[in-house]
């Protein structure tokens, strides 16, 4: 019978997640104060349960969708999905090469592919709550924010040249949720980076790309010193959904009952 | 044993059948455009129909919502400041698309009444709602911004985007109102200048089409 159940996953791969994919951690949600000051939220976010990748989805991981879904290969990949850079760093089409290790986070993905990727995982991106959630903990506190130590060492990163090769995923600690690398290691999409609207809306017409983020950034934080998030949310303010970048990489997430 | 395999192996079959590719239209669907996105719309006659439908024409879209206060009004007003530089020979060239980001709400009906409202000729303006899913896949071709704010409004950005009859975008603005940007107008006239589709000056790209149906991949 283990035998036919191992079968039927073989033949239906969609049913079972593929290999090396799967590793989810529940994250229990709550009440959650984010560092974003939104006019008409007040207090605090409900965050429903949800699970998270363990680690941010690697270049081996990648390579194996690309070759299930051979139109997310950058060779085929739609102009409208993908700017030309995706995936550039690759050596091939299909290949990786040395400067693109497969335990390495994969990056240069746009967030047309990273959904495609979640999706083929009956997944989706995370929420920016969501992430911002996550990555609150440290390695023993659901909530370290308030840690001006904690602040530093995610500080120490940012100022990190983003010319070094990118270190293997999953080299961190865990936080208290399990989960790891949501920082020190790459920026990552959120299902709703375009929600991230960081200067206010266009009612007030005029120079909207400069107000974007920067002065009007700083002013919709509620915690003006925790400059690890300002720096995500102004990041991911300024993309387009087909863009890539040398250090943006995804993880996927799953609404959990 | 023997048998449940075979049913097994049938079913897999049958699945792989179900999941094969839906048949692509007559002539692939360029690289650059927006049609890539394979998404169902639904109108202001409660017609459902794939959005590539539109290829052919070139479209003006918008997204916007109709319990909009403030903005939207303002969008439809710069569609019809559009059409209003047109010759009516003209017009008959340019569709106009406004797809609702709060499809929850905009009901046929709900799409109706503004256009009804607004006076808005429906054969050339069309009102639809995206599935919720689609929503910011959309948004994310057309480079348009939004969150939906607790009171049910949205904070967005407002944009104006011309697409040649392949839906590869042309030009965009984000000016609203009655004033239109002169260079886009330019732009507008230009793609309805003949009644068949403009070649752009771009490079034509000719790969097969995604062909994913309200999704990015293949179902």
């Amino acid at each position: 019978m283990r035998r036919i159940v191992a079968l039927a996953l073989l033949l239906f791969p969609v049913a079972g997640l593929p290999a090396g994919n799967g590793d989810y951690v529940n994250l229990p949600g709550g009440s959650f104060r984010s560092a974003l000051k939104y006019e008409d939220r007040k207090g605090d976010t409900r965050i429903a349960p949800f699970a998270l990748m363990r680690k941010p989805v690697t270049n081996a991981e990648f390579l194996a969708f690309v070759q299930r879904h051979p139109q997310w290969r950058r060779d085929r990949v739609a102009k409208v999905f993908a700017e030309p850079r995706y995936l550039a760093h690759w050596t091939g089409p299909g290949a990786l090469g040395a400067d693109a290790l497969p335990q390495q986070p994969v990056v240069q993905v746009s967030w047309f592919a990273a959904q495609a990727y979640c999706e083929a995982q009956g997944a989706r991106l995370p929420t920016w709550d969501e992430w911002e959630y996550a990555a609150a903990a440290d390695e023993t506190r659901r909530d370290a924010r308030r840690d001006p130590a904690w602040r530093e060492r995610i500080l120490r990163w940012y100022s990190r040249p983003s010319t070094q090769a990118l270190p293997r995923a999953g080299l961190q600690g865990p936080n208290a949720y399990g989960v790891q690398d949501l920082h020190g290691l790459v920026w990552e999409w959120t299902d709703d980076f375009s929600a991230l609207l960081v200067a206010a809306d266009n009612r007030n017409q005029g120079d909207a790309d400069n107000a974007k983020f920067c002065g009007a950034g700083a002013l919709s934080m509620d915690d003006r010193d925790n400059y690890a998030v300002l720096m995500r949310v102004a990041m991911l303010s300024s993309l387009d959904a087909e863009d890539t970048t040398l250090n943006l990489g995804f993880r996927c997430a799953r609404s959990t009952r | 044993m023997k048998r449940l395999l075979c049913v097994l192996v049938a079913f897999a079959l049958c699945a792989g059948a179900l999941a094969a590719p839906k048949p692509t239209p007559p002539t692939s669907v360029p690289s650059e455009s927006v049609y890539r996105l394979s998404v169902k719309l639904t109108d202001q006659h409660g017609k459902r129909f794939d959005w590539s439908q539109r290829r052919g024409k070139p479209q003006l879209v918008s997204m916007f919502y109709t319990s909009c206060r403030y903005i939207c009004p303002l969008i439809v007003d710069s569609g019809k400041a559009v059409e209003k530089q047109l010759t009516p020979e003209e017009q008959e060239r340019l569709g106009i698309l406004l797809i609702s980001m709060d499809p929850a709400r905009d009901t046929p009906a709900a799409l109706r009444s503004v256009a009804t409202k607004r006076k808005l000729d429906p054969a050339r303006w069309t009102l639809a709602s995206p599935a919720q899913a689609d929503v910011r896949k959309i948004a994310g071709v057309l480079g348009i911004r939004y969150r939906a704010l607790a009171d049910g409004e949205f904070n967005h950005t407002s944009a104006l985007v011309l697409l040649d009859g392949e839906g590869r975008i042309l030009a965009r603005t984000e000016q609203m109102g009655a004033k239109v940007d002169p260079e886009f107008m330019a732009q507008v006239r230009r793609a309805v200048e003949q009644p068949e589709s403009r070649e752009p000056t771009r490079v034509r790209f000719t790969s097969s089409t995604n062909a994913g149906s309200g999704s990015l991949l293949p179902k």
